[in-house]
């Protein structure tokens, strides 16, 4: 340990001198817009999901959409997301002819996967808000899909919010491994910083620095929430 | 205006409603009194096809609307409901409880005249003899504030109009169910069915709401109102039914049904809640 500020300068050379601040600034921007696109993305269909599989079953049309969410759910939840980058990127997109950069391509498969896990949190919140609600918009006339929309989805999107927050951590977390396509995150910046002084210590270190600084920032976000969220129910 | 036809409804196995036949015509205030668990909300959920009849028929203004190909939604908005529960939308304010239905009914409508005429226009360019545009009276401004002044009307009426900016949770019993009321009647509607109205509020706020809706039945509304409030039933009713068992077993006029009950489980039951 004894020349760990030597190693410190080095890295500091780079990081300032050979444009090492660049390739982490396109990487956390990366990272970022991976993970809140992605999530953005995600909740969409989570909530298209949802909402078909609380839908009544008695007509043939629901059961047949629910078995498709089923089966995507299951696709997304039941394999690793580093399998299906590789998968979207070096067999899905070729095959279509479709071109496309990697970070787009990451956008999409994390928007995804995103989607099929914010199905379960969505569903959860959707059948926490009373049943009283959409009784009443469809006793007013209100079709299924505008009283889902305007008056249960809101409502269980408020009781979700921390939720999603871990959600978003969790992505933050997983976008590590977007560089296997080829994407430009965190990991590409600090190892190129590496490579360039043949040392890793305190680049990997400093990555790790920023992870938990990223991490700590949402979960704060996430607790200011849950905790205006408590005010206003008790308030109202 | 309603027309009852064997209305059955079972839950699983469990029959809950075992035929059901009667007319409830314009102006009529029909109160359905009856033991718990002898089917009146189920009655009443029928009505509307929150629940779906088993079998049987509902004519409604001469359609059938147990058929599942009416557009059930178009019905409703003629048939206002009030639940126990109030079921105020909780994500809205006051005024956008009121406001929401009618807006959304009239705006679809604005949205699809305007795509319509779209099509006669651009048809109208190759047609010989013209097709008449559909009459767009109102903008989406215009059809915005009226629906709202109309909201406020009916706040106005019941005094709440300071509450129209005020979200459900602040609000008592009380007013929340004379808003669920006055939501229900934004909609125009012919009938108004109330579930227990008054079962979820506490003693004082009893009055305030049974005050509101015997003001609507002297307007002349027509209603089918379950309660256990038998006070109430006996003044406002025209006819009272009492079910029992998924039937029901006795139709009679107020002051007859009350003083004079014909059917012995009829007698029973107001032996206890008298
Ligand atoms: N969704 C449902 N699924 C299964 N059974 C049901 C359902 N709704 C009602 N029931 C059953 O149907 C029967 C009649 O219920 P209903 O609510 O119509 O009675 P009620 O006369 O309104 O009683 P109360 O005065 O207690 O409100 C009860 O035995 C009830 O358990
Ligand atoms: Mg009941």
């Amino acid at each position: 340990m004894g020349n760990f500020d030597k190693k410190i300068a080095k890295f500091w050379e780079i990081f300032i001198n050979h444009n090492g601040y660049a390739k982490v600034l396109t990487g956390l921007q990366n990272t970022l817009i991976i993970a809140v696109v992605g999530l953005a993305i995600g909740i969409v269909i989570g909530t298209v999901i949802a909402a078909i599989e609380v839908m009544p079953k008695y007509k043939r049309l629901p059961r047949i959409l629910n078995g498709v969410c089923a089966f995507y759910v299951g696709l997304f939840r039941g394999t690793p997301i580093v399998v299906q980058l590789l998968v979207a990127y070096y067999v899905i997109l070729p095959l279509l002819g479709i071109n496309m950069p990697p970070v787009n391509v990451c956008i999409m498969v994390f928007g995804l996967n995103s989607g099929a896990y914010v199905s379960e949190i969505m569903r959860g919140g959707i059948l926490s808000v009373d049943p009283g609600q959409m009784e009443a918009g469809r006793a007013v006339g209100l079709s299924y899909s505008v009283t889902m929309l305007k008056i249960v989805v809101p409502q269980a999107v408020k009781n979700i919010l921390p939720t999603l927050g871990n959600e978003l951590i969790a992505l933050v977390k997983e976008t590590s491994v977007v560089s296997f396509v080829g994407a430009a995150d965190l990991y590409v910046a600090f190892s190129y910083i590496g490579t360039n002084n043949y040392e890793f210590m305190v680049p990997y270190l400093a990555m790790a620095l920023i992870y938990i600084v990223m991490v700590m920032i949402i979960a704060m976000f996430v607790r200011i929430m849950e905790r205006s969220l408590r005010k206003s129910d008790r308030n109202n | 205006m309603i027309e009852i036809t064997d209305l059955r409804k079972s839950f699983g196995n469990l029959e809950v409603l075992k035929g059901i036949t009667t007319t409830i015509s314009e102006g009529e205030k029909v109160v359905v009194v009856g033991p718990s668990g002898s089917g009146k909300s189920t009655f009443l959920r029928c009505l509307n096809c929150m629940e779906d009849p088993t079998s049987g028929s509902i004519i409604f203004d001469g359609v059938d609307i147990t058929d599942m190909k009416v557009d059930i939604n178009i019905h409703r908005r003629r048939m206002g409901m009030v639940f126990q529960q109030f079921n105020l939308f909780n994500n809205k304010t006051v005024l956008g409880n009121i406001m929401l239905a009618p807006l959304h009914v009239k705006l679809t409508d604005f949205r699809r005249k305007k795509l319509k005429n779209a099509f006669i226009r651009i048809s109208n360019l190759f047609a010989r003899d013209k097709k008449p545009l559909y009459e767009i009276n109102a903008n989406r401004q215009q059809i915005k504030e009226e629906v709202r002044e109309n909201a406020l009307r009916l706040l106005k009426r019941i005094g709440l109009e300071d509450k129209a900016d005020a979200y459900p949770s602040t609000l008592s019993g009380g007013q929340k169910q004379r808003i669920a009321i006055i939501r229900a009647l934004a909609m125009n509607p012919k009938v108004i069915l109330f579930d227990e109205p008054t079962s979820a509020l506490d003693p004082e706020m009893v009055g305030e709401v049974l005050d509101l809706i015997r003001q609507l039945a002297e307007e002349g509304m027509t209603m089918v109102i379950v309660t256990h409030e038998m006070g109430f039933a006996r003044e406002v009713a025209t006819r009272v039914l009492f079910m029992d068992d998924g039937q029901i077993l006795e139709e009679n006029a107020p002051a007859e049904f009350f003083s004079n009950p014909q059917n012995p489980r009829a007698k029973e039951f107001l032996s206890k809640v008298l």
